[in-house]
């Protein structure tokens, strides 16, 4: 049954890992990826810092101490960068992901994006100010 | 008709992109100005005790650390497949089970509190 191939397609050649420098696009889809290694990083040093907590108020001072350290300053500039990046980027989708239909148009994407900004700012504001941070 | 487990993944996932936007940048803000000197009230031991020890404080916290990690699995499951890692039920075995069980953890000492 099998046919023998009598013509050879085109097949172009990609990159196994390094596809997405070929295209500004790709490198953008390729940061915004990236930025669960930051998100992931972080929420697992929650739960480390929750074990200090839970070990009594000498270990929680140790965690407090261990955030000083200039490694951990420079994870968290990375790690906020990131965040951010994967926000803009998170919200900049949600008018796709949830287009809202108001009779026969659409709800401009603009707007949709906007409210998800604006809440956004306010909910980080009344965070900030809540845990105390200004 | 053919079963999909998607919705189950998705589901977290999107829930998690959603949560990671809105708190993550906040959640760096606060432990990054405690490394640079400016301890927030909420990460002094006695506040975040007090915090971390109610329900709703540790609902709160699970919610977040789960959802986080759950979102951050399956983007990280699909960016390997992209760098042409191709045992893709192997590594979503991997990264969901990580994902879980560090959410686990996470409840665990939670419930030391």
């Amino acid at each position: 049954m099998a046919e023998k191939v009598t013509r050879r397609p085109y097949v172009r050649e990609v990159p196994r890992v390094r596809w997405f420098l070929q295209h500004p696009r790709y490198v953008r889809y390729m940061t915004r990826e990236v930025t669960c290694l930051f998100i992931g990083a972080y929420t697992l040093l929650m739960v480390a810092g929750l074990q200090r907590l839970s070990e009594g108020r000498a270990s929680w001072e140790t965690f407090l101490e261990m955030l000083r350290s200039p490694w951990s300053i420079a994870f968290h500039c990375f790690a906020l960068g990131f965040s951010l990046y994967h926000t803009v980027t998170w919200f900049n989708l949600t008018p796709k992901a949830l287009p809202v239909q108001v009779g026969e148009s659409f709800v401009p994407d603009a707007v949709i994006a906007g409210a998800h900004y604006a809440a956004w700012a306010l909910l980080s504001l009344v965070l900030l100010k809540l845990a105390g941070a200004y | 008709m053919a079963k999909s487990n998607k919705p189950i993944v998705w589901g977290p996932f999107a829930a998690g992109g959603t949560l990671t936007a809105f708190m993550t940048p906040v959640l760096v803000t606060l432990t990054l100005l405690a490394g640079l000197g400016h301890v927030p009230d909420v990460l002094a031991y006695e506040r975040l005790h007090a915090f971390a020890a109610h329900w709703l404080g540790k609902a709160a916290l699970i919610a977040v650390i789960f959802l986080s990690l759950w979102s951050v699995a399956h983007r990280l499951r699909i960016t390997l497949y992209d760098l042409g890692v191709r045992a893709d039920s192997g590594v979503a075995a991997v990264l969901y089970s990580a994902a879980g069980l560090a959410s686990i953890a996470a409840a665990v000492f939670l419930s030391r509190l």
